[in-house]
């Protein structure tokens, strides 16, 4: 009968030549199974004399735990070695693009006028929204725009043959806005609006942001307060100068146009702001008491400030576009470029 | 408007240089458009006489020219301007003169030295004809400098002036305005009365005495018309953009300038009887100057005689009494016309003259004999004449009221105090009467000033000399409330988020559009057309997204793009109460970019259907439906809360074909009403207890729609039912023709219990038979 030793030494030999699971079961089962070889030497012992059973029971047993440490050893190894095949084979190149959709993108215009409503609602700027065909009394007369003005000269309206007219700028909202709601009251009015005027610089429909205030203590040192911070936050220049000039609405009295410097030349001088420095970014001024008397606010309890600015000026402004109708031609290979 | 800065400092001369007076302007609200130099910059240009001019030895076309430039002798200039001659007088360019783009230097031309150069209007960047030599008048002085001559060291000023401040249409209304906003003295022209010559008059009589409440005429005999325009004037009007004509024509349009009241000259001769003010009669009609004949409206101001109206008041003269080369006899017409009788006027006429602009922002009523007086003088000194007595008619001119200014006001409104003495100072130097009581200013407008009426008027006035610039810019004081976030509510901004995560490009397309797009899309449409279009093709208001987006469609397919996904959030317009927000997109090419990692597939009905779910945020009831631009069996419109509130499908072939697409664009409309709203999530606890799966085939006609079986079941299905979704479709082997297999995953679970496989089989008994009964469905074998 062999020994012990030499049947662990045939073992280890056997073990090292597997090359998968399967073979290595089988060798399990050669020396540990129902009639392996340990097995058998195992069922021996019932033959042996009680001192000897002793010594070589504990000696089949080393040789049980060598050769089960060698399979385990084996097993282990190959499993890792299976394990880094499959690894290898589903090995990606993960530099591959990835699939399904792309992402659509927003409109510059849309992107602006979140940015507007986005900083004035910081400040408790609530949004308020009105029709775009517009009757003559809102857009105009209760505006403090009577018949005959020549301020409504400069608004090139376009009327609708049923007489109603779209409207040619977001300041009707003030008023629609008035007649239902008393101050305390803070708005901004975001919209489309209208005037019959197509050349490089005028499309006939473009966007305005109206906004205003009412409260019992709103000044023009307010006003200039409120812009000047939108207009610093809004082009995110701490430095950026602002200056206000007096100029003329029926709505608003004192009215102002506010200027920026020039953000395309630094106020250097340039095409765009026409080698001034500064740029026309918006109108506004203290609500003209006349609208106020339209929608029955006191004028002596409550004063107001109002503004009116251009989207696509600011726009075109922070994104360097340079041509006003892009805006409107829809191209995709432009709309892009703002995603 | 426009003027010369030379005019305006010989009546108020700030020390300021030319961008510092443009600057002041702006920031007093006059706001300056545009500075232009009278002339480019040149130098050593002087008049000169050509004294001879003989053909060059050894070229053709040039003359050797012996030239007097005001030096003891003369100097010689080879030339080759075909006009130049001896006894002409033209400007000439001196060794080392500077002209735009070149400098002038001795040179040997063809052998004969030159030493100078006789000079073009174009060589001197001046307009005028280029021919030739620019030939200047028998009195020009030799040796003078050019420019100091002709006062070319002058800048045009163009104002953008606002419709309030009329007063500053005129030289003396800007003087004094620049005068008080910059302290300076300010010398307007002494205007004194001309003593009449003569007795001639003409009776006027008022009838329309609102409409024209004060109306002065003077007759002026024996005039030369054609004497003429001194030069001093016609530089001025020249350069406030007025072409000079005729003297007596020039001599009303400088008055008009100088001092803003607009006058008018009528042929004497041509008169029959007196003057008449009064409205026009129904079917009048009046030959204007330039030839155009106007019908004239009931509430149009004429002035006419006895044979009818010779001129729209205010706003022009009519051409058979208009004054000419040969007219003798004139009548001078200085009147105040009130605004709201001319005001629309002209605009409704097509017209637009420096006259109607003027009156309908307001003329100072206070100086109409002045202005009479100024072009009287102007006219006899320039052309002769003798002058007859003014006659004059007066009803109620405008009153200048005082307005209360109090001073706690101009501060609450301005957030600034301001200094109440130099306050009334500044409303003096503007011509206003002022007193002080207490804390009120009590300020009376002159009478050029319109608008000033109220004391928002005052204040504007008062911030405005005090300088807007020095108004502290103060970050307001408000309550810190936070504004109220309706849960409940979407935001258009995040329908759009949604819409570009889905893989579409906002666009942003015109309200108004071709009526042919509207008709073709449904021929029942009646959009509302504009009155005014700019053009036929944005002439109709839109009442749905799809014209613009299929135009956009094309424009990016002819731009190369193959795969164009867009939408558009905006209004749609059928009435003044009716202009719903839509939310429209077009899905066109393959369904995703192409790729390395799927097979390209042309967008369908499906993939467009699953977009529209996902905005909704979950399965929205669609039914089928017919919509003329849709593909009748590609059409299906979205119900919500049982309301109609959009359409989705491919573009019908016909359409198709119409706006020549290779393929259907698939296309839908939502009304936003329908995905602005949300209800508030409320948690209704989960079970403990396992979920059960059943799966059904049912196999039912094929016409039946997979939406009514789903109905059915969801009908039917008791409490324990927790979703009922169908997850497959299959026509074909096994499934007799004409009809086909739907597969539907019940899922069932009790929020007490474990169900029992005996509730389970009721359930699903239930519903097989609801299948059955409802829909004529059978479960597959």
């Amino acid at each position: 009968m062999r020994t012990p030793n030499e049947i662990v030494a045939e073992a280890l030999a056997a073990i090292h030549g597997c090359a998968d699971l399967q073979a290595l079961e089988q060798v399990k089962a050669g020396y540990l199974g129902k009639s392996g070889q340990l097995t058998e030497l195992l069922k021996s012992l019932g033959g042996m004399p009680a001192d000897e059973r002793k010594t070589a029971g504990a000696r089949i047993n080393e040789a049980k735990q060598a050769v089960e440490a060698a399979l385990k050893d084996k097993r282990d190894a190959l499993q890792q070695a299976e394990l880094d095949r499959q690894l290898a084979a589903e090995t990606l190149d993960v530099t591959l693009p990835g699939r399904g959709l792309s992402r659509g993108g927003l409109h510059p215009v849309s992107k602006t006028l979140s940015r507007i409503q986005a900083l004035f609602h910081s400040i408790g700027f609530e949004v308020a929204t009105g029709p775009e065909i517009e009757t003559d009394f809102y857009n105009f007369t209760a505006l403090n725009i009577p018949e005959d003005h020549p301020a409504r000269a400069m608004h090139d309206t376009f009327y609708l043959q049923s007489g109603e007219l779209l409207r040619t700028h977001t300041s009707p909202v003030q008023v629609r806005f008035m007649q239902k709601h008393q101050p305390p009251l803070r708005i901004i009015a975001p919209g489309r609006v209208y005037r019959c005027d197509s050349d490089v610089t005028h499309t006939p429909m473009f966007h305005q942001v109206e906004g205003l205030w009412v409260d019992e203590s709103v000044s023009f040192a307010d006003l200039k307060g409120v812009l000047a911070d939108f207009m610093r936050n809004f082009f995110e220049r701490d430095d950026l100068p602002v200056r206000f000039r007096p100029s003329f609405f029926p709505f608003t009295e004192p009215s102002a146009e506010m200027d920026i410097g020039c953000v395309m030349c630094g106020g250097e001088g340039c095409r765009v702001c026409s080698h001034t420095g500064w740029l026309e970014v918006l109108g506004c001024g203290m609500v003209h008491p006349n609208v106020f008397k339209h929608v029955n606010i006191d004028t002596e309890r409550f004063v107001g400030f109002a503004f009116g600015l251009g989207v696509e000026r600011l726009a075109m402004l922070r994104y360097g576009v340079d041509d006003l109708r892009l805006f409107f031609e829809n191209d995709l290979r432009f709309l892009k470029q703002f995603n | 408007m426009q003027f010369s800065e030379a005019w305006l400092r010989t009546l108020v001369n700030p020390s300021l240089d030319t961008p510092a007076l443009a600057h002041a302007l702006t920031m007093a609200g006059l706001e300056v458009e545009a500075l232009e130099p009278a002339a480019p910059a040149f130098s050593q240009v002087v008049v000169a006489e050509i004294l001879s001019a003989e053909k060059h030895p050894d070229a053709d076309r040039l003359r050797v020219c012996q030239v007097d430039v005001g030096e003891s002798s003369p100097v010689t200039i080879v030339c080759g301007a075909p006009n130049a001659a001896a006894g002409l007088k033209v400007p000439c360019a001196r060794p080392g003169a500077k002209l735009p783009g070149i400098e002038i230097k001795v040179a040997r031309v063809r052998g004969v030295e030159s030493f100078g150069m006789l000079c073009s209007t174009k060589e001197l960047g001046l307009p005028g004809d280029a021919a030739g030599l620019m030939v200047l008048p028998e009195d020009a002085p030799v040796g003078e400098d050019f420019r100091a001559w002709l006062n070319l060291d002058d800048t045009l000023i163009t104002l953008k002036l606002t419709p309030n401040r009329a007063d500053c249409l005129s030289m003396a209304g800007l003087a004094r305005e620049v005068g008080a906003v910059t302290g300076t003295e300010v010398r307007l022209p002494q205007i004194e009365a001309v003593t009449p010559t003569i007795e001639d008059t003409v009776p006027v009589q008022v009838e329309a005495a609102d409409a024209c409440p004060r109306y002065l005429a003077r007759s002026v005999r024996g005039i030369d018309a054609q004497a003429p325009t001194p030069r001093w004037m016609a530089e001025r009007l020249e350069r406030s953009g007025i072409r000079p004509l005729l003297a007596p024509v020039d001599i009303t349009n400088y008055v008009l300038l100088e001092l803003g009241q607009p006058m008018h000259a009528f042929a004497l001769s041509r008169l029959a009887g007196g003057i008449q003010v009064r409205m026009a009669r129904a079917g009048e009609k009046l030959e204007l100057l330039g030839g155009q004949t106007v019908e004239l409206a009931p509430d149009m101001l004429v002035i006419a005689d006895a044979n009818g109206p010779l001129a729209l008041a205010g706003i022009m003269g009519g051409q058979p009494t208009s004054v000419e080369k040969f007219t003798v006899d004139v009548l001078l017409e200085a009147a105040f016309f009130a605004p709201a009788a001319i005001a629309g006027r002209a605009r409704r006429l097509g017209l637009s003259t420096d006259s109607s602009h003027r009156f309908e922002r307001g003329v100072d009523f206070a100086a109409t004999r002045q202005a009479m007086e100024r072009a009287t003088q102007l006219l006899t000194d320039i052309c002769g004449g003798q002058p007859g007595p003014v006659v004059e008619a007066v009803a109620d001119l405008p009153r200048r009221d005082p307005i209360t200014l109090r001073l706690p006001r101009l501060a609450r409104v301005a957030g600034v105090t301001l200094d109440a003495d130099q306050v009334a100072r500044g409303f003096a130097a503007l011509g206003a009467g002022v007193e002080r009581h207490d804390d009120k200013l009590i300020v009376t407008p002159p009478s050029f000033r319109f608008d000033l009426a109220i004391e928002e008027d005052l204040i504007e006035e008062a911030v405005r000399l005090h300088g807007y610039d020095a108004i502290p810019a103060q970050p307001p004081a408000a309550p810190s409330r936070m504004l109220p976030q309706d849960e409940t509510r979407v935001a258009d901004d995040h329908l759009r988020e949604i819409m570009v995560g889905l893989d579409y490009q906002e666009v942003i397309t015109y309200s108004f559009v071709d009526p042919a797009w509207e008709t073709a899309l449904d021929p029942a449409a009646r959009p509302l057309p504009l009155a005014n279009p700019l053009a036929s093709q944005l002439s109709a208001m839109r009442t749905t997204l799809w014209g613009g987006l299929i135009e956009t469609l094309r424009h990016n397919l002819n731009r190369q793009q193959e795969r164009v996904r867009i939408f558009e959030l905006g209004r749609t317009y059928a009435a003044l109460d009716q202009q719903p927000v839509k939310l429209g997109g077009i899905a066109y090419g393959s369904v995703t970019p192409e790729q390395w990692g799927s097979a390209a597939r042309h967008v369908d009905f499906f993939d467009l259907k699953g977009d529209i779910e996902r905005l909704f945020g979950a399965a929205f009831e669609g039914r089928a439906s017919a919509h003329p631009a849709l593909h009748p069996g590609q059409c299906a419109e979205v119900l919500w809360e049982g309301r109609s509130v959009g359409q989705f499908g491919a573009l019908h072939p016909r359409l198709v074909q119409a706006f020549d697409l290779a393929a259907a664009p698939m296309l839908f409309e939502i009304d936003i009403q329908a995905l602005t709203w949300r209800s508030l999530p409320r948690h209704a606890g989960l079970s403990r207890f396992p979920q059960v799966r059943r799966d059904l085939a049912f196999v039912l006609d094929a016409q039946t729609s997979a939406g009514i079986l789903l109905a059915t079941l969801r009908e039917a299905a008791p409490p324990a039912v927790r979703a009922i979704d169908l997850f497959d479709e299959y026509r074909g082997k096994g499934v007799p023709e004409s009809q086909k297999s739907l597969a539907i995953r019940v899922v069932m679970q009790d929020t007490q219990r474990t169900l029992t496989d005996q509730e389970v089989d009721d359930v699903i008994h239930k519903l097989v038979e609801a299948a059955q009964r409802h829909c004529q469905a059978s479960l597959r074998a």
